[in-house]
This record gives C-alpha cells, structure tokens and sequence, in this order.
C-alpha cells in the first residue's frame, strides 16, 4: 500500500463503463460551474491539474454503476495491493525454505492468511483430507486412528496466537541487513487458530503413568518431527484445523497442525499425523542438528522451545521515507511466547529516553499485540526503538546484551531491540546502536 | 565426570520429571467414544521414528563400502563429494570449528546420536523419494557418512546393535534447557 505515489502500473480494478452523452455534458456545466463558484484561488487555479477523481471533480466510479460480483468467488485484494505479498527468497533457493509476511503493509494484530509466512523442510504437499488420519499411539492406554471428520466431533476452541520462526531476524545477530522489516521480522505472523484440545485427544486415549514426552511428526516429504514436552501438550497445545475463520491454507498444514502458543515455529508440526507418547525425547535431527543454539563455547542450548519477549516498530520502518514533519503514527507489533505483552516503550533518540506507548486490547496470551505511540517528526534525525515487557516479567533485550549472552554463532532466538534511522531526508534503515 | 558431565547428567536424569512438571491434574471426563482403534499393522507401517537408545531400529546391516556405493548415485549430487561440497548441508568435516568464529556443523563435529542419523535419512532422504531406502541401504548409508566423518573404519558394519553403541565426537556438547 502506498497511497501518495501514483502508480502508472496499477490496474484499473474495474472495466470503465460508457458513459452516456447526456450525462457527460452535465458533468462538463457543473466543473464550469464550480470553478466560475470557486472563490479559493489555491482550489480554482490547480482543479484543472488535479487528478480526474479528487474534488471538485466527481470521481468516475461515482457516474456508473460498478461491477457485478467480482470473480472468483473466493475474493481477492483490490489490485492496487498487488505489492502487499508474501516474500520469496531473493534467489531461487535449490531447497525450499521460506517466505516472509509484509509486516510493514499490515493492521492490527492478525494475518491475513494469504500473507502468513511460510516455512517448510520439503514442500508443501497436497492433503485429501478425507483420507488424512491423525495416529495416536506409544504410552496410552487406548491407541487410536482419527479421521479429520472424528477431530471435527470434539469439543472446540478458537484462540489467537502468535507463529514465528526461531530463526527469524537471524541476520542481526552478525549484521544489521539492508532489506525492510519484511525481510528482516518477517518470519512472524499471528492467526485466531480453531481446534481441539491435545490434552481433550490425549484424555480420549488415556496416558500411561510413564508418559512424558510425545513426538509429533508430519505428513509431508520431509516426515518433520520434534519432541513435546507433555506439560505443553496438556498446557495449551491445540490439534489445529481453523485458522481465522476457515480451514487452514496447505502452507499451513492443510488440514491438520500441532499448535504450541509460544514455542518456536518449527514445533507447531504441519500435516500432523502421528502424535507417539514416550518417556524420553526422541532426540530427532530437528531437534539436535538443527533448531539448537550454538554458544561462544562451542556447546550448544537444546530444546530451547519459548520464543522470547520482543517486539519491532512496523511503520515507519527501513526502506519507507517519511514525505514530510508533523504528525505520524508510530506502530508496531509486540509478542512474547512467555505470556502477555504487559508493556511497551517507545524511544525515539536510541534508547536514552523511553515512554509508555498504547496497546490494543484485548492483550491476549501469547498473541500478537499492536501498539501506537504518537510522534511528532521535527525533521531532525531519530533512532526509533520499541521495547516489549511481558507479564512473566521478560524484558526485551539490547542486542548488546543479547549478543553479550549468546554471541554471534547463533542463528536462533534473536529477540534484541531493533532500531531504525530517520536521516533528516526522511529516510529510513536498519541500524545496530 | 567433569563439572559440566555432571550437571549434563543430573539435566538429562531430570528431564523426564520435569517433562511432568506443572501438569494439572486434568479432571476425570468421560470418553467420548471417537476414533477407532489403529490394527497392530497400520501402527508398524507408521511407526517410523528411532530413538537415541536405538528404541525403533529395524533389522538389517550395511557397510562402509555398499553405503558408498548408495551415496554416489542417491545423495552425491545435492551433498557432493565425500560429504562436503553440495549444494545440501555440509556432512562432513568442521571437528574442533564449534568455539571458532566460523563453525561448521556436521555429523561429525554437530550431531550427538548417530541413531538420529538412521532415523532422518529413512524419514527424509533422498529429498525426491524419502522413505525408499531399504533397512540395509540405509544403514549402509549411514555407515558411510560416519567413514566420511573419521567415525568408522573402512571395512565397518552397521546394525541395529551397533549404531546406538557408536560414540558421536560432540555427544556431550548440548545444555538442555526446557523452556
């Protein structure tokens, strides 16, 4: 979205409509009116320069009717969105990884489900959900096979809740990039999940008193699985097939996902089709090889699952420049897998100075909060930083601080205090203070 | 036992407790009668995963020299030449890189189970046919990828008895944090 500049590639969204003699010369004697009426010489002397649909000029798709019910039948964005689209890799990449949600181009606190990012270890299959069946079996009394119309039978939920990769933003920990909060955040999104209860399916099979750790483990090419604490499971898990308001997208694990509000991305199995109770973790290659933070000493934290208290400043952010002083807006997203965000501060001179910025509410439990603080732009340079604080009492961190802890080896995890760079001209980048 | 075995080993005994940990008592409800029982087939065909103790791994053997065999026509195009210059991850090489400023994480510097290692490439590998590879073709494989790391001799077997006995060099490497 971008409302100021013109944009000579837009479509038209909307076929124009012939218009009819009479009418066009009744448009012609009111513009000769208005302007003869105008006594504004500022409106008067620029109306003939103006674009055809702002006053005193009636805009066109006032003067005939608009189209019948657009196609397809699923509806789509205006085409003046185009460019509000998920990112793919900047080159092709010879095995799939990931696309990132436009952050910067986004309202509230839920993604649309076309723009919720991606991430998937070896594609995206296709499910015929009639013949998808979840397996319950290991340390439970009960094994059992469920069809997505038996999941359907359970008792529901519906609640909001924060995804993100635990490799999001994993470029700062070496560098500040160069790409807008789409490339650097973008591996975040937030969706109103419907689903079952894991602990409602486990409670239906019956745990054996050795039960401890389950593994979950996906229908797609790449089998994906990692290991649950049973805590979690019988904490908040949900057996996911609703996200905001319809079914989940096959990028999302169409039609059945492990939902783990706050843990990293990558446990929130998609194409869930086995769920195995055991004792122990099963120490699966996602969970030793990869999704492991290696430290400055060589040894490397597992099953590090919660992502931590952090938030960013959406708009404005790197790559936008500001078109002028005055008033604006500052807004932005906080999240924190620990609990709800209980506060978020705002600085506007790099972290000197912090004052108390606004939350939509409801604040909810591990889901995606937007927060506004009014700013007036002098036009002078700024350094523009959020901070989120959780009601656990997390408190996000600098990067110093985060890399002063966990050093630069790490790809995981990386929560730290962005900051972006208002030059004088308006200009917008990513900076490390 | 060093300070840091020690405190691994008091982590890992506790795990399994803290697993449990916090865990509510749910209230007793009564079933609801959905789903169906699994048959003692359908449960074996899904039941793929391989545990660090070697809990899961099926019968069958492979070498060294038949998992070379394997590797140069299903996994040398995408992990290159003895594991280390593909497009794919790196799977060999890097010991001793782990503290440096540019660590390589492979099997044999990275990964702590070579139990794991059966488990992925039977799920997982190759990436145009996962779960193709025979019990023997994949224990050959994995047998080679340890050669290739410097872990097995060249005239080494694999079975299920062997594999969850080997000695990976970063076994000790990872902090369990759980949370």
């Amino acid at each position: 979205m971008d409302f100021d500049r013109p944009d000579a590639d837009s479509p038209m969204p909307y076929p124009p409509l012939p218009q009819s003699p009479r009418r066009r010369s009744f448009l012609a004697r009111g513009a000769v009116a208005s302007l003869a009426a105008a006594g504004a010489p500022a409106v008067a002397a620029g109306a003939d320069k103006l674009p055809p649909n702002v006053p005193p000029h009636i805009p066109q798709w006032m003067r005939e009717p608009g189209a019948g019910f657009l196609q397809p039948p699923y509806g789509l964005p205006s085409p003046f969105e185009k460019a509000v689209v998920r990112k793919l890799p900047d080159q092709p990449a010879a095995f799939p990884t990931a696309t990132r949600t436009p952050l910067q181009s986004l309202f509230g606190s839920t993604t649309p489900n076309g723009l919720f990012f991606e991430r998937h270890h070896a594609g995206v299959p296709t499910i015929d959900p009639a013949q998808h069946r979840l397996m319950l079996h290991g340390l439970v009394e009960r094994p059992l096979l469920l069809s997505m119309k038996d999941l359907l039978r359970f008792p529901a939920v519906s609640r909001s809740h924060f995804i993100e990769c635990s490799g999001n933003s994993m470029a700062e920990f070496k560098a500040p990039g160069k790409g807008s909060v789409q490339d650097i955040h973008g591996l975040l999104s937030g969706a109103e999940w419907t689903g079952v209860r894991l602990a409602d399916v486990l409670e239906e099979a019956g745990l054996l008193p050795s039960a401890r750790w389950i593994l979950a483990e996906g229908a797609d090419a790449a089998a994906m699985t990692r290991s649950i604490p049973l805590a979690k499971a019988l904490d908040d898990a949900l057996l996911a097939y609703g996200q905001n308001g319809e079914m989940l997208r096959p990028e999302q694990g169409y039609p059945l996902r492990l939902l783990l509000p706050g843990y990293e991305g990558n446990m929130n199995i998609k194409w869930l089709r086995r769920l195995k109770v055991g004792d122990l973790p099963f120490q699966t290659r996602e969970e030793t090889a990869k999704y492991t933070d290696l430290m400055p000493d060589g040894s490397a934290r597992q099953f590090t699952f919660l992502m931590g208290a952090k938030s960013v400043i959406t708009t404005p952010s790197a790559r936008q420049v500001l078109d002028g002083q005055g008033f604006r807006e500052i807004s932005g997203l906080a999240w924190s897998g620990h609990g709800r965000i209980a506060r978020v501060e705002v600085s506007l001179d790099g972290g000197r100075r912090w004052q108390v910025a606004a939350l939509d509410g409801p604040v909810q439990r591990r889901a995606l909060t937007r927060f506004r603080f009014p700013w007036v732009w002098s036009g002078q340079e700024a350094i523009l930083q959020s901070r989120a604080v959780d009601d656990a009492g997390n408190v996000q961190p600098t990067r110093a601080e985060l890399v002063g802890r966990d050093g630069q080896n790490s790809v995981y995890h990386y929560n730290a205090i962005q900051s972006w760079k208002v030059a004088s001209n308006g200009e917008v980048t990513n900076v490390h203070v | 036992m060093s300070t840091f075995k020690a405190i691994q080993a008091l982590v890992l005994s506790g795990m399994a407790a803290w697993a449990l940990a916090a865990c509510a008592p749910t209230a007793s409800t009564q079933r609801l009668g959905l789903g169906q029982a699994p048959s003692a087939e359908q449960v074996r065909a899904w039941d793929i995963d391989v545990r660090a103790d070697g809990a899961g791994l099926p019968p069958g053997r492979g070498s060294v020299a038949q998992g070379e065999a394997i590797y140069r026509t299903r996994c040398l195009a995408c992990h290159g030449d003895k594991g280390e210059k593909g497009t794919a991850p790196r799977l060999a090489g890097g010991q001793g890189t782990l503290a440096s400023k540019a660590p390589v994480l492979t099997v044999g510097s990275y990964w702590p189970y070579a139990t794991t290692l059966y488990d992925y490439i039977h799920r997982a590998m190759p990436l145009d046919s996962p779960q193709s590879l025979t019990p023997d073709e994949v224990y050959a494989v994995t047998a080679y990828t340890l050669h290739l790391n410097g872990i097995l001799r060249t005239d080494a077997v694999l079975d299920a008895a062997s594999l969850p006995k080997i000695a990976m060099p970063n076994r000790d490497g990872f902090r369990p944090v759980l949370k």
